[in-house]
């Protein structure tokens, strides 16, 4: 299972170099990172993603984050109730025929077709990461032309928190 | 660009100038820290800083090169405790001092490093002279800054000095760019230093350290590992009441030798690949290992798999990514070295009873102590005794990177702090000699003995110039055994002798050298010889350099070998 951190920092020129330098010296492998404003003036949110590791290695990890002058706050929310998404384009090979059997497919996933042309459409996935896995390997067979994902950002969950989660996943940016 | 835009003309009769250029604010900056000495080159990016120092009556040293200035800093740093300031200008200037950072992110030294920039205007354009110092000194600072404006200097400086020497000490890197330094500003250095990520935690958490104390009364085989940590925190007093509180052994590390005296009854040496025979069995065969202020480096611990095994491991450290990084650590102490043993010795503590420990440890000291053979040659090992009695064991000793590094841990023992400097995790070879010029700027009244091999001196040894100029009275001896010793020493035990790049075949005359410094020199090929050159060396007011010719194929042992657990050593007795 891939382990979620949420890392507050400074937000400040070269500050995610400063990170990703340490993921990179310290051995760490990245699956996605996702950076985007808070509620707070100055302060950015890191959503990281990492492989699964042994405890004493996540520990160290989020200990080495937190020796960064820039780095306010670091918390696993792995494992604490949380809520995470992922946002997607997918720009599916579809000739006029096909839309409506692509309509279909999409309409469980809650994704919508954003953009139209003539031979592809582009829709649009927001969801738990699995959620949107599963959905591109439904439209594989139609042929994906493009693929964007945004990684991960995530939240630990709070019911006072649920209306800045809509508002997090509007602002958080691709990297 | 800075936001605020100097007035034409603000000076009015007897009012000073609040406005002040960004140059000058990093001298005004300098002084209210007092600094005592600024090591630098000059260069065209720092040409408005130079400006500034021109006559500002801080002392400035003229290195060579820029990695003689941060090593010299260094060394400054090591033995004053006070923070070391180095200045080179951009592109160039910047990257030579890569080394000494690197060295002294890993030895938690202090260092301020301010880099000159090309102006604002250009940085990303490949401008002459340009690179991105930040980018590259990430990794190897503790932390670093881009100024941008002028404005925000004094704040910068400001907190660069805090955060170089609070907490684990470390280097912060500081890149002004040529406008900037130009650019006017207000000049405020009152405001107090605020910076929420950066809180290092300096008091120990109590409950912890009641646990420590009461693993220290179920205890059969209790040791103290004691590093560096004690030796930054000024803790080697509280560390001697509570090795003598508690009577447990102590082990060093090699950065932390001279926090506990090396003639005490409950010192067991250096452990570590050359470390003594009894410090690594204390450290294999341990139940309780007290770790303070050391980072379980791999050329102490040896093969962790047989490190500690059977050990309930303390580890109490200001920085808190160093515990359990290498090391399994069941109690673990976040917090300054000094505060955790003055709270211990609030608590009760109580001798071990450890009398069969003690008596096993106390017949492997005796019957294994470091060791060499006369054959008629000139010894290193000697050579340090006979340092060690000429300087009755108060000299500040500085050392470069190899076999002389080595031996001279082995055999100059130290019974106080702040008298040993050498590079220990990056082992920089050439920091030896700029790093004694530093040394003897922070100890101005002590002895500072500079041992280098003849290979690491030919790396910085364009500082003697420095050592001539100031007549700083540093005695440099060379162990010259034509080689890179410890490399040479590798390709004997476990390259089958195959000596690739490691022979110098064709060395400079070193007293030649020593005289076109105006340096006095001295070449000895005997005991004796050295015993005189060394007392005539003692008795000068100046610099001087003493090359002792020694056999090439002598070693250094007692020897963990790479890959192996340090209760195997090999050569631990003749």
């Amino acid at each position: 299972m891939n382990r979620i951190v949420s890392v507050i920092v400074n937000n400040k020129p070269g500050v995610l170099n400063r990170v990703t330098a340490m993921f990179m010296r310290r051995g760490f492998n990245i699956q996605s990172i996702t950076v985007g404003a808070t509620e707070a003036e100055g302060q950015s949110r890191m959503t990281i993603v990492v492989a699964d590791m042994d405890e004493p290695d996540i520990e160290q990890m989020m200990k080495q984050l937190h020796k960064q002058i820039d780095v306010l706050k670091v918390t696993e929310v792995t494992e604490q109730p949380m809520v995470a998404r992922e946002l997607a384009l997918i720009r599916v090979h579809s000739p006029v025929p096909t839309r409506g059997v692509l309509s279909t497919l999409i309409d469980p996933f809650r994704a919508t077709i954003i953009d139209v042309g003539v031979e592809t459409v582009t829709i649009q996935s927001v969801g738990k990461p699995e959620k949107v896995d599963a959905l591109i390997a439904l439209l594989r067979p139609y042929g994906i032309k493009e693929l964007a994902r945004t990684g991960v950002t995530a939240l630990s969950r709070d019911s006072d928190t649920v209306g800045e989660v809509a508002r997090l996943q509007a602002n958080t940016l691709s990297l | 660009m800075s936001a605020l835009v100097q007035p034409t003309s603000n000076q009015t009769a007897g009012v000073p100038d609040p406005w002040i250029t960004g140059a000058e604010m990093l001298v005004e900056a300098l002084r209210s820290e007092g600094v005592e000495v600024i090591f630098g080159y000059p260069g065209g990016a720092v040409l408005p800083l130079y400006d500034a120092l021109y006559e500002c009556g801080i002392p400035h040293v003229l290195t060579r090169h820029e990695q003689g200035a941060i090593h010299a800093a260094e060394g400054y740093a090591r033995v004053s405790g006070k923070t070391g300031v180095v200045i080179a200008t951009s592109g160039p200037g910047a990257t030579n001092l890569v080394t000494g950072l690197a060295d002294a992110m890993l030895d938690s030294l202090p260092i301020v490093a301010i880099t000159g920039q090309v102006p604002t205007s250009v940085i990303g354009s490949d401008a002459f002279q340009e690179t991105s110092i930040i980018s590259i000194s990430t990794p190897i600072t503790k932390h670093n800054y881009q100024v941008r404006t002028a404005q925000e200097l004094p704040g910068i400086l400001k907190e660069a000095f805090h955060i170089a020497s609070t907490g684990r000490p470390g280097p912060v890197l500081i890149d002004i760019p040529k406008d900037v330094a130009n650019a006017s500003g207000i000049f405020d250095y009152q405001e107090p230093v605020q910076v929420p990520g950066y809180q290092p935690t300096i008091k120990p958490n109590q409950m912890q350290l009641r646990k420590v104390v009461s693993a220290i009364r179920a205890a059969k085989k209790p040791v103290i590992l004691a590093g560096a940590g004690v030796l930054h925190a000024k803790a080697h007093e509280s560390l001697r009441q509570f090795a003598e509180q508690t009577q447990i052994p102590v082990v060093h590390t090699l950065l932390g030798l001279g926090g506990f005296p090396a003639d005490h009854s409950l010192y067991l040496g250096m452990g570590g690949m050359h470390g003594s025979l009894v410090a690594n069995m204390a450290l294999y065969e341990t139940d309780l290992l007290i770790n303070i202020g050391a980072r379980f480096d791999d050329r102490l611990t040896g093969n962790l798999q047989y490190f500690a095994k059977n050990a309930v491991v303390v580890h109490i450290d200001i920085d808190p990514a160093e515990i359990g990084k290498n090391v399994r650590t069941h109690i673990p102490v976040v917090g300054d070295a000094g505060e955790s043993l003055k709270s211990m010795l609030d608590m009760e503590l109580t001798p071990v009873q450890a009398d069969e420990w003690m008596a096993y440890l106390l017949q492997l000291r005796d019957e294994y102590p470091f060791w060499y053979q006369q054959d008629g040659t000139l010894k290193p090992q000697r050579v340090m005794e006979i340092v060690h009695q000429q300087t009755q064991g108060e000299a500040v000793v500085v050392t470069d990177v190899g076999q002389h590094q080595m031996w001279a841990a082995q055999f100059y023992p130290f019974n106080g702090p702040h008298r040993w400097v050498t590079s220990g995790g990056l082992g920089t070879m050439g920091f030896g000699l700029p790093a004694a010029i530093g040394a003897q700027l922070g100890a101005p009244d002590r002895t500072v003995v500079a041992i280098v091999g003849d290979a690491g001196f030919q790396m910085t040894l364009q500082e003697l110039s420095v050592l001539a100029e100031s007549q700083l009275p540093v005695k440099v001896i060379i162990f010259n055994n034509h080689s890179l010793g410890m490399v040479r020493q590798w390709q004997e035990l476990f390259y089958e002798g195959r000596y690739s790049e490691t022979l110098l075949s064709n060395q400079p005359d070193f007293v030649k050298l020593a005289d076109a410094y105006h340096i006095p020199g001295f070449r000895v090929e005997g005991e004796e010889d050295f015993a005189r050159a060394l007392q005539a060396g003692l008795a000068t007011d100046g610099p001087v350099l003493i090359e002792c010719r020694i056999n090439p194929e002598e070693n250094v042992f007692p020897m963990v070998a790479p890959g192996k657990g340090i209760h195997e050593m090999v050569g631990v007795k003749p």
